[in-house]
């Protein structure tokens, strides 16, 4: 193919000069962290909780949970971000406010946390309803013999086991969730994937661009998949198929 | 804030059009991509090694990477490659509509990839040895014995990965393609109508892909009670 690759790319200055190619998608990728970051800390604790509401006694909060994930999952995560971006702070005159004043990129970046948040939120909380249930109904029974309330069993019973359980599913949703954040570039939020192509733009070096970043993100998830496998070890359930080795 | 219905019903025949070209999308992508998902998934559990390692390694790859950033990488890259096949003088020019079409096959056959390849090996090996022992080669086996269980036992997920590629279609939105969200988009950024454009885009989202996603429910149940 005609290509002339030139590597060199990424040691030339930027036209504003005093910086390298290379510090842009450094640049990025730290926004794509930041995003995944926070964006993860909303979606394991919004959905460890709408997750246990699905397997709650109640009508009204398993309810809640089911209209919570139908919700987030049937709707294209690029509309939400648009939604989220553009319509939502139309109906919140203080955000609104906020985010016409404040710097763009920190509407970009509220904005694109809340979205990935709350919609990976949705997909952790079935893994988790999911864990709750595998559990035999011996474990909250027990719980409630030895006399602990509802939230007791959850808190020192159900969720650790649960969670222990859908490790697996939960580093997927992780991989999943940081991919996801290159929607984030649709609003202008300068992460990794929108500073590969605007490398691209400058210099029309597209594909060493986005080869760099396409080894970055291989990176990334291959982190998480080793950082994830060690938890997983970490904390298996002995006795469980998946703890493997030892036991008798 | 007042919202504008007439906005939507004014654009209506413009949203259609971007509409049907979101469903050309899906089809084609999803049966090109069951297809060469299907080959690759023979390819990873080939007994060849190169064969094994080349289908692992573009499935990895795949399923590594964001899907704009693969959008990005077709864009740019398949007017090379017809360039490199047809030996043009300079890139034909292909258009973000015919480029995404391309784009979609490749990446969702790493992901179909995957399914069917659980699917085949959901299959007692004793199919494949009793195909073999009936005096049918490979082909003949996966052709009429296993791939039509495998394709079957996985429907309902096969779909549910259908539903979720008709939603990201709307990612190519970022190389400026008219789907129904890049329709919207460009008349809501014409005429200033955001909320009404982008939440009659999530409406019509929601509402197809939930009854889907109940129907597929439903034949899972069907399935699963024959079995």
């Amino acid at each position: 193919m005609n290509y002339n690759w030139n590597w060199g790319v990424f040691f030339q200055e930027t036209p504003d000069g005093g910086t390298f190619y290379w510090e842009m998608l450094v640049s990025g990728l730290g926004w794509t962290l930041a995003v995944s970051v926070v964006a993860w800390l909303i979606a394991m604790t919004v959905g460890a909780v709408v997750g246990t509401m699905r397997t709650l006694d109640g009508k009204a909060p398993v309810l809640f949970g089911h209209a919570w994930v139908e919700l987030f999952r049937n709707i294209p995560l690029l509309v939400q971000m648009f939604l989220w971006y553009f319509v939502i702070p139309e109906f919140v005159p203080p955000l609104k406010h906020w985010m016409v004043n404040t710097e763009p990129v920190f509407a970009q970046f509220l904005s694109a946390v809340l979205c990935l948040g709350l919609f990976t939120s949705a997909r952790i909380a079935e893994q988790v309803r999911a864990g709750i249930q595998s559990l035999p109904r011996g474990q909250r029974l027990a719980g409630s013999a030895l006399g602990l309330t509802t939230w007791q069993s959850y808190r020192h019973v159900l969720l650790p086991m649960a969670f222990r359980i859908i490790i697996p599913p939960l580093t997927s949703e992780t991989m999943n969730l940081i991919k996801n954040s290159s929607i984030a570039l649709t609003i202008g939020l300068a992460e990794l994937t929108f500073r590969a192509r605007e490398l691209g733009e400058y210099t029309f070096s597209f594909f060493e661009a986005f080869t760099a970043a396409t080894l970055v993100y291989v990176v990334i998830a291959m982190s998480a998949n080793r950082v994830m496998a060690h938890v997983e070890r970490r904390v298996a359930v002995p006795g469980l198929i998946a703890a493997g080795g030892g036991g008798h | 804030m007042n919202f504008d219905i007439s906005i939507i019903t004014n654009s209506l025949p413009y949203l259609w059009k971007g509409f049907q070209y979101t469903l050309e999308l899906t089809v084609i992508s999803a049966a090109g991509g069951l297809f060469f998902g299907t080959l690759l998934a023979l390819a990873r559990l080939s007994s060849i090694k190169g064969l094994q390692m080349t289908a692992a390694g573009y499935v990895n790859l795949m399923r590594s990477i964001p899907l704009v950033l693969v959008i990005f990488w077709f864009f740019f890259l398949v007017p090379l490659i017809l360039q490199a096949i047809t030996g043009a003088e300079r890139p034909p020019q292909v258009g973000a509509e015919r480029t995404a079409i391309i784009t979609f096959i490749m990446f969702e056959a790493a992901y179909f990839c995957e399914i069917m390849r659980a699917g085949i090996q959901s299959i007692p090996r004793g199919q494949i040895h009793s195909s073999y022992a009936l005096g049918l080669n490979y082909s003949q086996t996966m052709r009429l014995v296993i791939l039509p269980q495998a394709f079957r036992n996985m429907l309902p997920v096969l779909l549910t990965q259908t539903i979720i590629l008709f939603q990201d279609t709307s990612l190519v939105y970022v190389i400026s393609a008219t789907d129904f969200v890049g329709a919207a988009a460009k008349i809501a950024q014409r005429d200033s109508k955001l909320v009404e454009m982008y939440l009659f885009v999530a409406l019509v989202y929601f509402i197809l892909c939930f009854s889907l996603s109940l129907a597929v429910k439903q034949l899972q149940q069907k399935i699963a009670v024959i079995r």
